[in-house]
């Protein structure tokens, strides 16, 4: 293992991250502000209790989730798509780096960056509701797993992009749906049946569904099955990568 | 001199079915310096990329100091450095931040030292704070000489390392390249500038739509190709040639003021003696001889044209 490189690229991404704190920091929290304002205030005043937890700290498991996914794509896509647009790809292609060394340097970088945004986002959380948590080393692992996950999905999304139209395409079509739909804001016990059943055929209902029970053990689906849904995502990413370094798809002509 | 890249049969295809490299072979020796002439679309950057690692051969072998390109890629890559052609920088970095970064990307441990002998040797050492955005187009290219340096390369790749730089830079890049060859590091570059080959390189290979047409010592190629002419000036002008001097292939220019004689310089006789004394018993008095020899230039073109020919 190239140890150095894989160090190389985790700390020149960090780099630009810290470049952006400002951008990185104070985004979320001011996003997390509004939805409180909104959802916890006005709207969840209306709304007394969802199964024994007050609505407020009910959606801060969700929107955790909801930045956490869309920061841990957009970080890893962006990552890796730069290098590509700009032309500075060459360099890691020359180098004497194998994928998986590429994958831990950016994704690495992409998902710490993601974690920190979540733990901002749990201590704004903080200061407008109170927020406890029954299981806190699940509640790390899954906030883990699902900043890996979702970091090499923005991995895969940013060597598929041709150009930034395409780099923003799937995060607004198919991953902000997903997950607003996904139980970030409601319980899916509150939907009518029909939409009940529709909702288990989304991916992210089983991550914001374990996300939730390490934080108030209650659950939309079984903890194991969320366990499983996060490891599956996580393999099906890993084994795409694998297979785009492989064939040299859209990176080596 | 060992083999440091060794180059078989190598084609690529790409997947519009053009096809950039139609079996290139070449050996190039360890601590050489090797011109890669060729016009553009030639196939000189397929050739470097695919050795490198940027692009896949379709076919060939191609190892470099005796490791396979591909399946040791490791190994060779670690030897290698390669200046690209497109000045391919991240705006936002700093200059030293963006030369650690290669060499830490190399896996070399981090040496300060070294970093700061690069950039001072490159003279951006004032400007190793600056943003890469910051800086013009010849610092930036000499930012990305450092960063092929910092790994501390036994092959050099320079791709086109004259195209748009100014004449300082270029006796910079020329006297480094003259550094590294003294440090036994292998080098090839690229280019169309046939002077740049002229000036630096030990050898020269020629390439033309994907094929490698020849590759010689420069000295013995000018030698071997290369032809001089003798321009007699005379002191009065000529209608036409006197009848003794026909058929020796002499050329009138300048309106009868210049004679005109090529002649092959390796050949044991080139008739310049003969020729001189034909001409003053031919009665023309001679003003001033000048001898030229033909450059690179002409024997490139010669070799390109005769393949258009041919095909």
């Amino acid at each position: 293992m190239n140890w150095q490189a894989v160090r190389s690229i985790y700390v020149f991404e960090m780099a630009r991250f810290f470049r952006t704190l400002l951008q990185s920091f104070v985004s979320p929290v001011i996003s997390t502000s509004l939805y409180f304002v909104v959802f916890g205030a006005a709207i969840g005043s209306r709304i007394n209790e969802v199964e024994g937890v007050s609505y407020g700290a009910f959606i801060v498991p969700g929107l955790i989730m909801l930045s956490v996914m869309t920061q841990a794509i957009s970080n890893a896509s962006f990552g890796i798509y730069f290098p590509k647009f700009i032309g500075t790809i060459y360099e890691l292609l020359s180098a004497p780096v194998n994928f998986l060394e590429i994958v831990l340097g950016y994704v690495g970088a992409a998902a710490t960056k993601a974690f920190f945004i979540g733990i901002v986002i749990l201590g704004t959380s903080a200061l407008f509701v109170d927020v406890s948590i029954q299981h806190p080393l699940a509640m790390l692992a899954f906030l883990v797993l699902t900043c890996l996950s979702f970091a090499l999905f923005g991995f895969i999304i940013g060597i598929w992009a041709g150009n930034f139209e395409q780099l923003q395409l799937i995060p607004l079509l198919i991953v902000t749906p997903l997950v607003f739909l996904g139980g970030s804001f409601y319980s899916i016990s509150m939907l009518p049946p029909v939409w009940q059943t529709i909702s288990f055929f989304n991916p992210v209902v089983y991550l914001v569904s374990g996300f939730r029970w390490s934080f108030f053990g209650l659950a939309d689906v079984p903890i194991g099955l969320s366990l499983l849904a996060i490891t599956g995502f996580t393999a099906i990413c890993l084994g795409i990568i694998w297979w785009i370094f492989k064939t040299g798809w859209r990176i080596r002509t | 001199m060992p083999v440091m890249v060794q180059i078989e049969n190598v084609t690529k295809t790409y997947g519009d079915g053009f096809q950039a490299l139609k079996g290139a072979s070449l050996d190039i020796h360890e601590g050489e310096i090797l011109a890669l002439l060729g016009p553009n679309g030639a196939g000189k950057t397929t050739l470097i990329s695919t050795i490198c690692g940027i692009t896949q051969a379709s076919s060939g072998q191609i190892r470099v100091g005796g490791y396979d390109v591909v399946t040791e890629y490791r190994k060779t890559r670690s030897l290698i450095g390669l200046v690209p052609q497109e000045i391919n920088l991240e705006p936002f970095e700093r200059v030293l931040n963006t030369v650690k970064f290669s060499r830490g990307l190399f896996g070399k441990p981090r040496n300060d030292a070294l970093l700061e002998q690069v950039l001072r040797q490159l003279s951006l050492w004032d400007k190793r704070n600056s943003r890469i955005m910051e800086l013009s187009g010849g610092m930036k290219r000499r930012v990305l000489i450092a960063k092929a340096l910092a790994h501390e390369p036994r092959v050099l790749f320079l791709d086109e390392p004259s195209a748009g730089v100014d004449v300082e830079l270029r006796r910079d890049m020329w006297d480094i390249v003259a550094g590294l060859k003294q440090a036994g590091v292998t080098i090839i570059l690229t280019t169309h500038y046939i002077e740049e080959a002229e000036a630096i390189a030990d050898r020269v290979g020629v390439i033309n739509k994907g094929e490698i047409l020849l590759v010689e010592e420069k000295a013995a190629l000018m030698t071997r190709l290369g032809q001089k002419e003798l321009r007699i000036e005379l002191q009065t002008p000529v209608e036409a040639l006197p009848a003794a001097l026909a058929g020796r292939g002499l050329a009138l220019e300048q309106g009868g003021r210049v004679l005109v004689y090529t002649y092959d310089i390796k050949q044991e006789r080139t008739g310049i003696a003969t020729l001189i004394r034909d001409v003053t018993d031919a009665g023309l008095v001679l003003r001033d001889l000048q001898t030229k020899q033909n450059s690179l230039e002409d024997i490139f073109v010669g070799l390109v044209t005769e393949q258009e020919d041919a095909a």
